[in-house]
């Protein structure tokens, strides 16, 4: 949503990937955020998870809700189709688009506004259903396009810019998810690139309901002390169990990754998440397992990263509902129709 | 007793059973109605129910009619009274020199009963006890028993109602085998207890034809079928419900693929109305037909989707079964109050597409229409029915398919037109119809995408707040929804007998009621030309209309004229000359009603002119 044009130069000798596509064929236009907005981090970091999977851009749809978030999905995929939908009800139209197509990639970008408070039904029911998407929470626990209100995702006892202190509970989304089903769980920081870009590769690979929250600090609002969305206090508190690397049939992406043991994940379409645990004790196969270890460090003001939870079997909405392997959108009447001479007979058995 | 000569007709009576809801009187009295279907006399029947599971009043009324009027007709010539709760009301309703069936187990005061109608007795409970032990089968064979009584009463043949249990009961021998014996239990205590046959009777006739016996519910879903709908999103909510239920039923049987036996649907019972509208756009926008099916409280809730679909053109079906409003209104209770909700709804300027089929036939028809027109006009389609055509049986013309019949998809561009570069603006108006080209999300590498939003943007789908920008992409809408009118059914006009000055609008299921006003008003000396109206936009004939009469009634059911605010507002007519005549306690409209109130108003614009000269 930016009035000024990308400009079309580009380097010559930018690195291509399997598909012969360079970073710039990732992009979309012009952010038109803050400087500085851990948003265009996740942007960026979606760019390069693309780039890095080759997967071709115009097979993913991206779709989102009301809100800065929101808006972000114009920012990176610029040959995608994009789908601005209304305030935190992006899992539904997501959901649908889904049903009608199961070829695509689904990339739903949602913000805590979004999905937290109107949308928090959508949210839990997009992920109880297991629809084939990667959802991604751009999360800085407050209103930014409205000026610094708190989100129901602001840790009570944090301070607004105003120096308001949030007397609410915080609705953290991972537990939620965890609880809802979702089969890959993962949590991490805007500013931690090397820990994101594997994350949002894995979900993107991952068959069902992938939900991702993204702590982003909001540069304008958010980002002051007090906040426990702020870029020092999330730097401070971090407490990573793993980082990762997603292999899909050819050589692994070279990350530097932290010391520590290493868990092979295979998923159903074969590609491969390496999981450099940094917490040896941490099980990302164990449900419950995650859901009290997030409890127990949140109680002491610890923001848990990594991939928290993951199903490698998990199944889709699609295979719940026994769909067939085309896309809906593609079935014509003569496979549709039942035709005239069935109707007769149903006429019949009317009378 | 009686000291009015009792009622005697002939395949022209209305009886109308008093039960109590979930005592398993549903299905004994459907049997009643298809019993006297086989006989070949037409049948209109309603079920009167509360929003309740069990325990409060049902009712369930037949209206045999040779004539054909499937319309309510007002007043009761015979009560089958079962529910003792309402017993003083039923027994008032009863019209003089009627007929009272009851339960005679136990006797009743003289002061229960009315001297001017036949008592009937049969008891019942006795006979029931005396013959069933169990207390499921007491209640559920009683039902069975008083329809015995009645064919016995009514002289009804009792070989059609025994091949009537045997197609329900087809493989289940026991339970067919002992409801025929309850039959016969009640039919032979009434040929040997009571004089039968009474005033009213059922004689075999040929008037049925090749006619059908559906649900408007039913036939609307089936209309999906047909239409190509692949995404089904819906919520429960009376009168719609049966909707998505006979979506499921129909596309269990007719859309599996036939060597991996995989659906081709998809059916999600969404967390509710917003998600179910969310999903019906989301799969819309990538080239899915979908539709959701909902009512009054429903619509209010999908709103701001509904102005999402018009404003970014997504295509959409809503298939609205109206009940009485507003808010929770009552929810079991028959009206058309939505036109103006649906018409206009939505925040800022907004108009969509309304469908107001007349019976179940063109409920299919108009279904199927629905996903053509969505995808055509890429906006959301109301297909307007009520709780009067979608959840009572209605005697219809058979449903009609054309095989050679293609979906019309509307302005998509493909991969190939895009190839050939096309120029391809989202919003951009090639053909001076108002509606533009999309394509679907995956279409292209580099061509043809674009971005999907409720804001503002220019033809080329880039966001902007230019005014004039706005204001070219809002008057676009208007010329898509001038195409709209010649797309959408068009309205019937049938005219007097003799020229008039008089006309008559309606719409929906007040059809066979006004037809069987017209014949009533042509009795009293009143000629009126009128027009059913199918669909919103009007169509230019509405107009012409309007301007070939004088005055022109406005039938419908809710208090607010709600078609006639829409005429007068889209015609910017007198509304002086349009007069309103509504309708709107939940009971579907009557004959009697329409020609009541019609005739009433044309007797009083005959002394207008005294009344004038007087002052």
């Amino acid at each position: 949503m930016t009035y000024i044009a990308k400009p079309k130069f580009h380097h010559p000798g930018l690195k291509k990937n399997d598909l012969g596509y360079t970073h710039r064929d990732y992009e979309g236009k012009i952010s038109t955020l803050c400087a500085g907005c851990g948003h265009d981090s996740i942007t960026a970091s979606i760019i390069e998870a693309c780039y890095e999977l080759s997967i071709e851009p115009h097979r993913v749809a991206k779709i989102s809700g009301i809100g800065c978030s929101s808006k972000t999905p114009d920012y990176f995929l610029g040959n995608s189709h994009g789908f601005n939908s209304v305030h935190g009800r992006m899992p539904s139209v997501l959901t649908g688009a889904n049903l009608a197509n199961r070829d695509l990639i689904y990339l739903g970008v949602s913000g805590d506004g979004d999905s937290a408070s109107i949308g928090f039904g959508q949210f839990a029911h997009s992920i109880r259903r297991g629809v084939n998407m990667t959802y991604i929470v751009e999360n800085n626990g407050v209103y930014g396009l409205t000026k610094g209100q708190f989100s129901a995702t602001a840790d009570r006892g944090s301070k607004s810019k105003k120096g308001v202190t949030n007397t609410d509970n915080a609705i953290d989304l991972v537990a939620i998810a965890l609880q809802l089903g979702a089969t890959f769980v993962a949590r991490s920081f805007s500013g931690d690139k090397t820990q994101l870009v594997p994350l949002i590769a894995a979900a993107i690979r991952h068959k069902g309901a992938s939900f991702i929250d993204v702590i982003s600090p909001c540069i304008a609002f958010n980002n002051h002390a007090g906040s426990t969305k702020s870029f020092d206090y999330v730097r401070e508190h971090n407490d990573a169990v793993n980082r990762l690397d997603v292999l899909v049939g050819r050589d692994p992406i070279a990350v530097d990754y932290a010391p520590g043991t290493v868990q092979m994940v295979e998923q159903h379409d074969g590609s491969k998440i390496a999981l450099r645990k940094i917490d040896a004790d941490y099980d990302p196969h164990d449900r419950l397992g995650a859901q009290t270890f997030l409890a127990r460090h949140a109680a002491k003001g610890q923001i848990v990263t990594g991939l928290l939870y993951v199903d490698p079997d998990a199944e889709d909405l699609h295979e719940h509902l026994d769909t067939v392997e085309t896309p809906l959108n593609t079935l014509e009447a003569d496979t549709l129709c039942p035709g005239s001479a069935v109707l007769d007979k149903i006429n019949a058995s009317l009378r | 007793m009686s000291d009015k000569k009792p009622i005697s007709s002939v395949n022209d009576f209305v009886v109308r059973f008093a039960n109590v809801n979930g005592s398993g009187s549903a299905s004994a009295n459907e049997m009643f109605a298809r019993a006297i279907l086989r006989h070949g006399v037409p049948v209109s029947p309603r079920n009167i129910f509360p929003s309740n599971i069990q325990g409060l009043p049902t009712w369930y009324e037949v209206r045999v009619t040779e004539d054909g009027h499937l319309g309510a007709r007002g007043g009761v010539d015979m009560m089958v009274a079962m529910n003792p709760q309402t017993w003083d009301k039923d027994v008032a309703g009863i019209e003089p020199g009627g007929y009272l069936f009851y339960d005679s187990t136990k006797p009743m005061p003289s002061t229960k009963f009315r001297d001017d109608i036949t008592v009937i007795g049969v008891p019942l409970t006795a006979i029931t006890n005396s013959t069933y032990t169990d207390p499921r089968q007491r209640q559920l064979f009683k039902n069975i028993i008083y329809l015995g009584a009645l064919s016995a009463l009514l002289e009804m043949d009792p070989k059609l109602i025994e091949q009537l249990i045997g197609e329900q009961y087809k493989g289940k021998e026991k339970l067919l085998s002992s409801n025929v014996h309850a039959l016969h239990l009640g039919r032979d205590w009434a040929l040997q207890n009571l004089k039968c046959p009474i005033g009213l009777r059922v004689k075999k006739s040929d008037k049925v034809g090749d006619r059908i016996f559906i649900e408007g519910n039913s036939a609307a879903a089936l209309g999906a079928v047909y239409g190509g709908a692949t995404v089904c999103a819906w919520y429960p909510i009376t009168p719609s419900s049966s909707v998505a239920e006979a979506f499921t039923a129909h596309c269990k049987k007719y859309r599996h693929d036939p060597e991996t036996g995989k659906a081709k649907y998809a059916i999600v019972q969404g967390e509710d109305e917003l998600a179910s509208i969310g999903i019906v756009i989301g799969a819309s926008w990538n080239g899915a037909r979908a539709f959701t099916a909902t009512s009054g409280p429903g619509i209010s809730l999908m709103t701001e989707f509904i102005g999402l679909s018009y404003f970014a053109e997504i295509p959409a079906v809503i298939m609205n079964i109206q009940r009485a409003g507003p808010s929770t209104g009552m929810p079991t209770r028959t009206q058309q109050c939505d036109i103006i909700a649906c018409a206009y709804a939505s925040h800022g300027d907004t108009k969509h597409v309304l469908l107001f089929p007349e019976d179940p036939a063109e409920a299919f028809e108009f279904a199927a229409a629905a996903f053509d027109l969505a995808e055509r006009l890429q906006t959301t389609i109301f297909l307007m029915l009520d709780l009067d055509i979608g959840m009572n049986h209605r005697l219809c013309r058979p449903l009609k398919w054309d095989d050679a019949k293609q979906y019309d998809r509307g302005k998509v561009m493909t991969e190939e037109m895009l190839e050939e570069g096309r120029d391809f603006g989202r919003y951009l108006d090639v053909d001076g119809d108002g509606i533009p080209y999309r394509t679907y999300p995956g279409t292209h590498p580099t061509k043809g995408s674009y971005f999907t939003r409720g804001t503002s943007r220019d033809r080329y789908a880039r966001y902007s707040e230019e005014g004039s920008v706005y204001a070219d992409n809002m008057q676009r809408l208007v010329r898509k929804f001038e195409t709209a009118q010649d797309l959408v059914p068009r309205p019937l006009q049938a005219n007097a007998e003799r020229p008039t000055k008089y006309g008559v609008i309606y719409f929906g299921s007040t059809s066979p009621a006004m037809d069987e006003a017209i014949s009533m008003l042509e009795a009293r000396g009143h000629q009126l030309d009128r027009l059913r109206i199918r669909a919103f936009p009007f169509h230019s004939s509405v107009a012409s209309f309007l301007a070939e009469h004088d005055f022109v009634y406005v039938v419908e059911q809710n208090r607010d004229a709600q078609l006639r605010q829409l005429i007068v507002n889209e015609n910017g007519i007198d509304p002086v000359r349009l007069v309103p005549i509504v309708h709107y306690d939940g009971s579907p409209i009557t004959a009697r009603f329409i020609a009541k109130a019609i005739g009433d108003h044309q007797d009083h614009l005959k002394v207008t002119p005294l009344r004038k000269a007087v002052s």
